[in-house]
């Protein structure tokens, strides 16, 4: 694991004048305690992935699918509700699930990339699914089990409702690579082009270390065995070709975020943040 | 479909089955019936399912804005029942030997019906209250009769639907009246929802009685239990006190009560406007096709997959 | 118009609770067995209403016919020794 660079870099000799204050300052802006960044990670992947499958209410392929899709997004949105809860709660400052998701800036969100991609196609939409879903389940296991009563909570409760949808979203990944030749191409370009997010899903930094030690303890290592064997025997069945590991795109988990996250934002905030104080 | 023209009923079957009727029977669907009455009722459940279908369209438009996390969810959960209470009609046109897809094809052609409410444009998050208050406070008041209408598969699709619509008034009725207790600008935004979303919900009930051309078939067979006016004018005795409680005015100088009917007498409908909204000139007309289209269109390949999977799994099946 | 092919249709029967039996509660389309299961979870489960489901293509269902009512269930309606009301029991005896 990269060390956290902690520069608090000095003046400059010769360049800072006398009376001002330094001009230097930290290669990285400071993070919340852990266990807030923590929550913050697991609740904005789940509110801004369940915002993009919320995007599909409505326009589905079949109306069947409209449902299913809206079941998604409700189970994410409701998880990150508990997950933004439990993190204002922890941070002590009064700040509710609804302060956290509406009057943050993009910048202070600490969702994956992933997550926040536009909704593209169907197959788009599975697939990143599918690749999420499939860390999720694993993810919630081993928090089940682990020391902060809150977290393992949630945890039991979100792995029933994630496994149902790795189940829902697999299978889709499967009927739409092994179903005829145009769906087979518009699937493995999805994977081909979301793969370099998925790294961010396993990358591990001092707040997971520092969680670990208040008993959040997840073995990044082992999990990610498990995603690839996961992932290795439904892309076979979908008859997909698993893409190179390449360069990753990162840095959600520190601000970091693509173009889209701030679109994003400004459509779900526009109401609440033009009415400041309201009660819906 | 093809619209033949209507067949001379044997008169021994069309009164056994008049009779049966009249004895508050439910039809089934293997059940014989008159042509006419499997057309009216083929052309009202579908023109049901598509209100459903389009429905999620207006109110779809806020669930990426929706102004609280709990808002958020109640909305998709809304809008997702809309989903379900159209595919369960389509079952039950279903039943009567119609397809779902060829429906569907005529509501994407614009040669189908759907209901005229969802032609009008959710300019504000007030509209996500009102359209639950008024226009799904309008479908309760008509489909708590269509339950008992006489067609089995139509009345039990009725009974599950009207179960899960409650929460669906409750829930608009609910951000109305959080808004009447809001800030200036939020009391604003509600009246401004009221004021376009009245007459339009008043309009829902379809043309008066004397101009209604199918009703008078319908109620003999059951298959409406109320006439249009008597609906609109429980709809509108329903909803005035609702009004006053919240503190939100009606579009309508002459909206009274006369104690002698006790009903809340309205003012004058502009059926002009119903009959252009009808016609396909309404506000948002063109979009809701438009929006119903491109995602028909945009997951034609994505049904034609999980086919084309179901298939080869079906021949390895056989094959093994 | 595509003469695009739709999805065959599924009956669903869902238990409302363990023990209980199965009711239909409505139909759906689906390209196999797996698929009209997760639909039917989704569609007809989505309040907590089944704790199991079954699901059979439409197709595969046999019904009555109207004309077979008489002959079928009427001859039922008769057959009063059938019913428990049928038999007489000294009073103050609790049979069961």
């Amino acid at each position: 694991m990269a060390a956290h660079e902690e520069e608090e870099g000095g003046v400059a000799a010769g360049e800072a004048k006398s009376g001002v204050g330094t001009v230097a300052g930290p290669r990285q802006a400071p993070l919340a305690a852990p266990l807030v960044e923590y929550l913050l990670r697991l609740g904005d992947d789940r509110l801004i992935l369940g915002h993009r499958m919320s995007e599909w209410t409505g326009h589905g392929p079949i109306l069947e699918e409209d449902i299913a899709t809206a079941n998604i997004a409700l189970d994410l949105i409701g998880q990150a509700a508990q997950l933004l809860k439990l993190a204002g709660e922890v941070e002590g400052k009064g700040r509710t699930e609804d302060t956290l998701a509406y009057f943050r800036d993009g910048v202070q969100f600490r969702n994956c990339l992933l997550v926040e991609l536009p909704k593209g196609d169907f197959g788009d939409t599975m697939v990143r699914q599918f690749l999420f879903d499939a860390h999720s389940v694993l993810l919630w296991e081993a928090l089940a089990g682990c020391g902060h009563a809150g977290i393992a909570g949630i945890a039991a409760k979100a792995l029933k409702e994630d496994k149902y949808h790795l189940r829902h979203s697999s299978e889709w990944v499967v009927r739409l690579g092994d179903g005829t030749e145009e769906s087979r191409a518009r699937v493995q370009r999805s994977l081909d082009r979301l793969w370099k997010y998925t790294a961010e899903l396993f990358a591990a930094d001092e707040i997971d270390d520092a969680v670990a030690a208040l008993g959040v303890r997840v073995d990044a290592a082992g999990l990610r065995a498990r995603w690839d064997a996961m992932v290795n025997e439904v892309l076979a069945r979908a008859t997909l070709t698993r893409p190179a590991e390449g360069a990753a795109q990162r840095g959600g988990r520190r601000g970091r975020h693509t173009e889209h996250l701030g679109h994003l934002l400004a459509t779900m905030q526009s109401v609440a943040r033009a009415h400041p104080g309201a009660t819906w | 479909m093809t619209q033949t023209t209507v067949p001379q009923e044997d008169p021994a079957l069309l009164a056994a089955f008049e009779a049966r009727i009249a004895a508050g029977e439910s039809i089934e669907p293997k059940d014989w019936m008159p042509e006419r009455y499997r057309k009216q009722l083929t052309r009202m459940m579908a023109q049901h399912a598509h209100s459903e279908i389009v429905g999620m369209l207006p109110e779809g438009n806020w669930i990426t804005r929706a102004p609280s996390l709990r808002r958020k969810m109640s909305l998709i959960a809304k809008v997702q029942d809309e989903a379900g209470h159209g595919l369960y009609i389509y079952c039950g046109t279903e039943t009567l030997g119609v397809d779902r897809h060829d429906l569907f094809n005529q509501l994407l052609d614009g040669s189908a019906k759907y209901s005229s409410i969802f032609n009008y444009p959710t300019l504000s998050w007030a509209d996500m209250g009102v359209i639950g208050w008024f226009v799904d406070g309008a479908a309760i008041v008509n489909q708590t009769v269509l339950a008992k209408a006489s067609y089995g598969p139509y009345a039990r699709a009725m009974v599950r639907i009207c179960k899960e619509e409650n929460f669906h008034k409750r829930q608009g009725f609910e951000i109305c009246a959080t808004l009447a207790k809001g800030t200036p600008a939020q009391k604003e935004m509600l009246q401004d929802a009221v004021n376009r979303f009245w007459w339009p919900s008043l309009m829902m009930f379809g043309p008066s009685d004397k101009d209604s051309p199918n009703s008078a078939e319908l109620l003999k067979w059951r298959v409406k239990r109320k006439t249009n006016d008597e609906l609109r004018q429980r709809f509108v005795n329903l909803t005035v006190p609702q009004a006053q409680a919240i503190g939100v005015t009606l579009p309508d100088p002459d909206l009274r009560y006369d104690a002698a009917t006790k009903n809340w007498e309205f003012g004058e409908i502009d059926w002009s406007e119903f009959w252009d909204v009808v016609k396909g000139n309404g506000p948002c007309n063109v979009e809701r096709l438009e929006a119903r289209n491109a995602a028909h269109d945009a997951g034609r390949w994505v049904r034609e997959a999980a086919l084309a999977h179901a298939a080869k799994n079906a021949r390895s099946v056989s094959a093994a | 118009m595509s003469s695009e092919t739709s999805w065959p249709l599924w009956e669903v029967f869902t238990q409302g609770n363990a023990g209980e039996p199965f009711e239909h509660a409505g139909s759906l389309h689906a390209t196999d067995a797996e698929h009209a299961l997760q639909n039917a979870r989704d569609v007809y489960a989505r309040r907590g209403e089944a704790v199991n489901l079954w699901v059979v293509p439409s197709s595969a269902i046999t019904a009555s016919a109207p004309s077979d009512a008489g002959p079928f269930f009427e001859p039922g309606n008769d057959k009063a020794y059938r019913h428990p009301q049928f038999y007489k029991v000294p009073q103050g005896i609790r049979v069961f």
